[in-house]
């Protein structure tokens, strides 16, 4: 052991689900000298080779970069997705956030949109339907336009980067209530649609992704700002108002049926 | 007609819809408390307001509609929104905790709808589809708020609406698409205040007319 390395011991209680039918139930595992400095997905790793070597079926989680940007991980813990930490992905959450002594509660993130296809991980695909539903734009083949050949301002670039910042983990979705992915639809429509690119199909868009939303079973959006509060990349609500702007224009001023 | 449909139809729709209804409701609420302080004026000045108002004859029974459809509105689109936001995470988590933006107004929306609605059907019973024949008003008020039962449960129902109001004020704005750093915790605090006024408003009036003898 490395001199400054402190551990901990901790008792997880983590969901375990055989498969997408399976009923699932919680399992109790007590962990033993879990090094501080370890993020938590280590922390699992540590957990799943010690199981391993029991014979025991590993913990099932996502996880890919490890470094807070692509979206992939995310379970909740302790209640919150992602951890208790603020603007944080679960990857980059680490365990001397925890006290020797804790239990802690690993769930999947919960909606009956993402269905739990084993353990910890969830089906987040309906995420995707929904991208397919109009958050991109329609580009035409050649060459590639000039850069700056449009005129951007700095305060709308800022504005359009802030909501690109969404890395579709479904956090939003977890921590809602309501499992509504308002939050979700809401940065992607922002991002493309303050840009002028995005302009030209706007009406489209915003019709279309709030429809895939609905269509994918998520909830409505009833105003808790839990959403904002979990967002790893602190994606904020104004967003969401902004979609319901564009969704008003969308409705009663375009011939978007 | 399809695209109408098609669009209140919609998640965004359906929030509209609360959200323009509930805008209309503050408004009742307003001209309602308006009126209903005259009652400090005493006696003559509230029958006085009573008989001002019942002699706009059909532009009442006009306004008693609109109300009536806006609150089938609101009450059926609520209810609708509270099933499938249930039904949008049939497994619950383990561990329920806040993340930080859930207001106890937010928290308890459907609830304190459907106490108001308790309380609107009790209220009408009590002071609308009363026999007002042979009494004035004010004496139907004045003898209701003489019993403690009624004082307790108008008081308790104003608290529940002023809840109801915290959170649903900022949100209709957040719903129509009004929410700017520049002005947001404005409107917020304005929410605060318009449910503490409605709250105070309407929950004094019970308690005053019991001291009045």
């Amino acid at each position: 052991m490395t001199q400054g390395t402190e551990t901990i011991d901790i008792t997880l209680k983590v969901w375990r689900q055989k498969g997408p039918e399976d009923r699932g139930r919680f399992e109790t595992i007590e962990v033993k000298d879990v090094e501080t400095h370890m993020s938590f997905l280590e922390m699992l790793d540590v957990v799943n080779e010690r199981l391993t070597l029991e014979g025991k079926e590993p913990i099932e989680f996502d996880s890919d970069c490890r470094e807070g940007i692509c979206g992939m991980c995310g379970a909740v813990v302790n209640g919150i997705p992602h951890g208790p930490e603020k603007a944080m992905t679960l990857c980059q959450l680490h365990m001397r956030k925890f006290e020797d002594g804790d239990t802690i509660v690993v769930e999947p993130l919960r909606a009956r949109a993402f269905k739990v296809v084993k353990d910890l991980i969830v089906d987040r695909s309906p995420l995707d339907k929904i991208i397919q539903a109009g958050g991109y734009i329609s580009v035409n083949v050649g060459g590639a336009p000039d850069a700056n050949a449009i005129p951007i301002s700095q305060e709308l670039a800022e504005k359009a980067m802030d909501a690109a910042a969404c890395i579709g983990c479904g956090a939003c979705v977890a921590a809602c209530p309501n499992a509504s992915a308002m939050l979700f639809v809401s940065a992607k429509v922002s991002h493309l649609t303050l840009l002028p690119q995005g302009k030209p199909e706007a009406a489209r868009r915003a019709i279309g992704m709030v429809r895939a939303m609905d269509a994918c079973g998520f909830g409505n959006c009833s105003n808790e700002r839990e959403c904002e509060a979990v967002c790893p990349k602190e994606i904020k609500i104004t967003n969401i108002a902004r979609l319901n702007r564009e969704f008003i224009k969308a409705a009663l001023f375009s011939m978007e049926k | 007609m399809s695209w109408l449909i098609m669009t209140f139809r919609t998640s965004i729709g359906k929030k509209l819809m609360m959200a323009v209804t509930g805008l209309c409701f503050l408004g009742f609420l307003s001209i309602h408390l308006a009126g209903n302080l005259t009652l400090y004026w005493g006696k003559a000045r509230f029958n006085a307001y009573a008989e001002s108002l019942h002699s706009l004859g059909p532009l009442v029974t006009a306004a008693e509609w609109i109300l009536l459809i806006l609150g089938l509105v609101h009450v059926l689109t609520g209810a609708i929104l509270f099933y499938q936001n249930l039904r949008a995470r049939p497994v619950s988590y383990r561990v329920k905790k806040r993340a930080g933006g859930r207001t106890l107004g937010s928290a308890t929306m459907p609830y304190t709808g459907l106490m108001i609605l308790g309380f609107v059907l009790f209220h009408l019973i009590n002071f609308h589809f009363t026999d007002r024949t042979d009494r004035t008003i004010y004496q139907i008020v004045h003898s209701a708020f003489h019993n403690p039962w009624y004082v307790g449960i108008y008081v308790a129902a104003m608290i529940v609406v002023a809840v109801h109001i915290s959170h649903g004020f900022w949100s209709l704005f957040q719903t129509l698409g009004a929410n700017h750093p520049r002005y947001m915790p404005f409107v917020e605090r304005v929410g605060i205040g318009v449910s503490l006024i409605f709250g105070a408003g309407f929950g004094l009036i019970p308690l005053y007319l019991a001291s009045v003898p």
